[in-house]
């Protein structure tokens, strides 16, 4: 019985991780197309930066969560306003301006923290056990707050004007121009709520998993996964895909032979037979041929 | 005597008419020359590899371009071919004793074959859906040789191959050979009737339907022969590394292509070619200062993009060439007027 709670745990774990990553790299391709390669990099400066406060200058984690989602944040934009902004009308310029930028800091990580393996404390310490499996209260908690951030992105994107001028961006730029929405400005908005997201992702699982500066790879892999699982642009997808892909992940792990070599085979095989029945994801709108 | 004569005359007259009025020609034909030559001014051991290497890697990009750049078939997934055809021949060599000439072009028709099989599903996508899904077709066969360590070496990869050739100048002139003749074999293809209906698919897909072509072939044998190409410098690698690794497979080897390519500039063929030709040897130069090798190159590829977001060789071949507006033949910059219809040019 034990094995079936630990799949779960660690089904929903990175359910929740690929979820939260997934959203901020839909929400900025729907708004400005820009296919942010760097995205889940954003999620590993934010990891290294809560390793620093707190090894460091010794604060505790929970501050470095609040420093990390700050200054990740404006990090994200800075470089949106540098590096991407400029050249936003060359889409292939774009993209590997991005893969530069998550070279870049996959680099800059490994100069100052060198590559070695590093972890961070648990925010709340201690676990309970279930049924002889040890649940952490860091699991939980990150589970939770996952989830309370989903809610309160929905909240924004669906209830508030802003959320409002993403959603018409997204659906038709020329015409949410023509409302009076400044499509640059929403842009920009977008970018850093998602490189915040992407950072929230990072601080929240950062005592879970091990630091190293090639951490970013496997997410990015698997966001992208979800997102295409999930439908480019839609959030319910994206939520559903990054549970599926987090269960058969876990299931992979713990059941087969090998799992650990063939759970990245098996989600993206998975993925790949989804999209063979339904080519636009699972809940994907099949739009118009764009000319 | 006289056919010799004749073609000698024929060759001096094409070179001076059609050679030496572009200076983009003068240079590519100094480019020719100057890696056909090489050998006979340095030997040097070191120089020869990184060379080779790169010629070996300008097939790679090349490849790229003709799949993603012409067709618009953004692919990110494009390690997959170089990984089938690096560990295809070795694996044909170290246990079908096939020698390097033909392991490699059997190597590469198993690319093909991967290329048929990605193709078929990938064709019903499009845009970002499709390049979202070819990242993960090399990362499935790389968990696949992971999980096989007994057939595929594991981690470790396969070594113990045969050499390319015996010698290091030998290697040298496989490789650049090779490289030279598929790059114009290439580009011949993308000039060609096949290339313009590359060229239109890019452009307005439906169009083409429109127009009564099966575009559904057309993008298949796009992947094909990025494929074939793409295997050869996969085989090429694994029998001048004398080892096929993971490493042929690995993401950041799908991004380095698209980096090469997208840097040189994409729909010309050349592009990839010679950013490759920059690119690798200055990575190469990087290495005294080690720490930020990486670095250093990503903080190029990144400010060479903002000043030139179509690529480097298209802008430098706009500042020295201008195009004539009635007969859209090419001209030098400094002309006034067109060297073959004399309208003012600018």
């Amino acid at each position: 019985m034990g094995f079936v709670l630990n799949i779960i745990i660690s089904g929903l774990i990175s359910g929740s991780v690929y979820a939260l990553l997934a959203v901020g790299f839909s929400l900025i391709f729907g708004v400005a197309r820009i296919v942010n390669i760097a995205h889940t990099a954003f999620y590993m400066v934010a990891a290294y930066c809560i390793y620093f406060v707190n090894h460091k200058m010794g604060f505790h984690p929970l501050w470095g969560m609040g420093a990390a989602i700050v200054l990740v944040t404006l990090l994200g934009l800075i470089s949106y306003s540098i590096f991407i902004n400029p050249i936003r009308e060359h889409e292939a310029a774009v993209l590997i301006a991005t893969i530069a930028l998550a070279m870049a800091f996959q680099e800059i990580m490994t100069l100052i923290f060198t590559g070695t393996y590093l972890s961070v404390p648990s925010l709340v310490q201690g676990y309970f056990s279930i049924l002889g499996v040890k649940v952490f209260y860091q699991q939980l908690l990150t589970f939770c707050l996952a989830l309370l951030v989903m809610a309160a992105l929905w909240i924004l994107l669906m209830k508030t004007k802003l959320g409002l001028a993403i959603r018409s961006t997204a659906q038709d730029k020329e015409v949410a121009n023509l409302m009076g929405i400044n499509e640059a400005r929403v842009a920009m908005m977008t970018m850093g709520i998602s490189v915040g997201l992407a950072a929230f992702t990072g601080a929240v699982v950062v005592p879970l998993y091990t630091l190293e500066p090639l951490m970013w790879m496997h997410p990015l892999i698997m966001m992208m996964a979800v997102v295409v699982l999930g439908g480019l642009g839609s959030l319910k997808g994206s939520f559903l895909g990054a549970y599926i892909l987090g269960f058969s992940e876990a299931l992979v792990v713990f059941l087969a032979p090998m799992g650990a070599f063939l759970k990245g085979s098996v989600a993206l095989s998975i993925m790949i037979l989804v999209l063979l029945i339904r080519p636009e994801g699972l809940f994907g709108v099949s739009f118009e041929e764009e000319r | 005597m006289d056919l010799l004569l004749f073609y000698l005359r024929k060759l001096f007259t094409v070179l001076k008419n059609e050679v030496i009025v572009l200076p983009s020609r003068v240079v590519a034909v100094l480019f020719f020359v100057f890696l056909l030559f090489l050998p006979l001014l340095t030997q040097d051991a070191y120089f020869l590899r990184i060379l080779t290497l790169t010629s070996i890697f300008a097939i790679f990009a090349a490849s790229w371009d003709l799949l993603s750049g012409y067709t618009g078939q953004m692919n990110f997934g494009h390690a997959l071919f170089f990984g089938v055809g690096a560990y295809g021949s070795a694996l044909l060599n170290l246990h079908g004793h096939i020698p390097p000439w033909g392991s490699i072009p059997l190597g590469a028709l198993g690319a093909v074959l991967s290329g048929l099989i990605i193709g078929i599903p990938c064709l019903r996508l499009r845009g970002t859906y499709l390049a979202l899904t070819t990242l993960a077709f090399p990362i499935i066969l790389l968990g696949i040789v992971f999980a096989l360590p007994n057939v595929t070496g594991g981690e470790l990869g396969i070594s113990g191959i045969a050499r390319l050739a015996g010698s290091r100048v030998a290697n040298y002139y496989i490789a650049v050979v090779t490289m030279l003749g598929l790059c114009t074999i290439m580009w011949k293809v993308t000039d060609s009737n096949t290339g313009i209906i590359f060229h239109a698919i890019r452009e307005d897909e439906l169009a083409v339907r429109a127009a009564g072509i099966n575009t559904t072939r057309y993008k298949l044998l796009a992947f094909c022969l990025s494929g074939f190409f793409a295997g050869i410098s996969g085989g090429l690698y694994a029998h001048f590394m004398r080892i096929a690794g993971p490493s042929t497979l690995e993401v950041s080897k799908s991004f380095e292509v698209v980096i090469w390519a997208i840097f040189g500039g994409i729909v010309t063929i050349y592009g990839p070619v010679g950013a490759v030709f920059i690119l690798f040897p200055l990575l190469e130069l990087l290495r005294f200062w080690q720490e930020y090798r990486t670095l250093m190159f990503a903080g190029v590829v990144l400010l060479i993009l903002l000043y030139m977001p179509d690529g480097l060789f298209p802008w430098l071949r706009d500042k020295i060439e201008k195009e004539c507006p009635r007969c859209k033949i090419r001209n030098i910059a400094t002309r006034h007027t067109c060297r073959v219809c004399t309208a003012p040019l600018d």
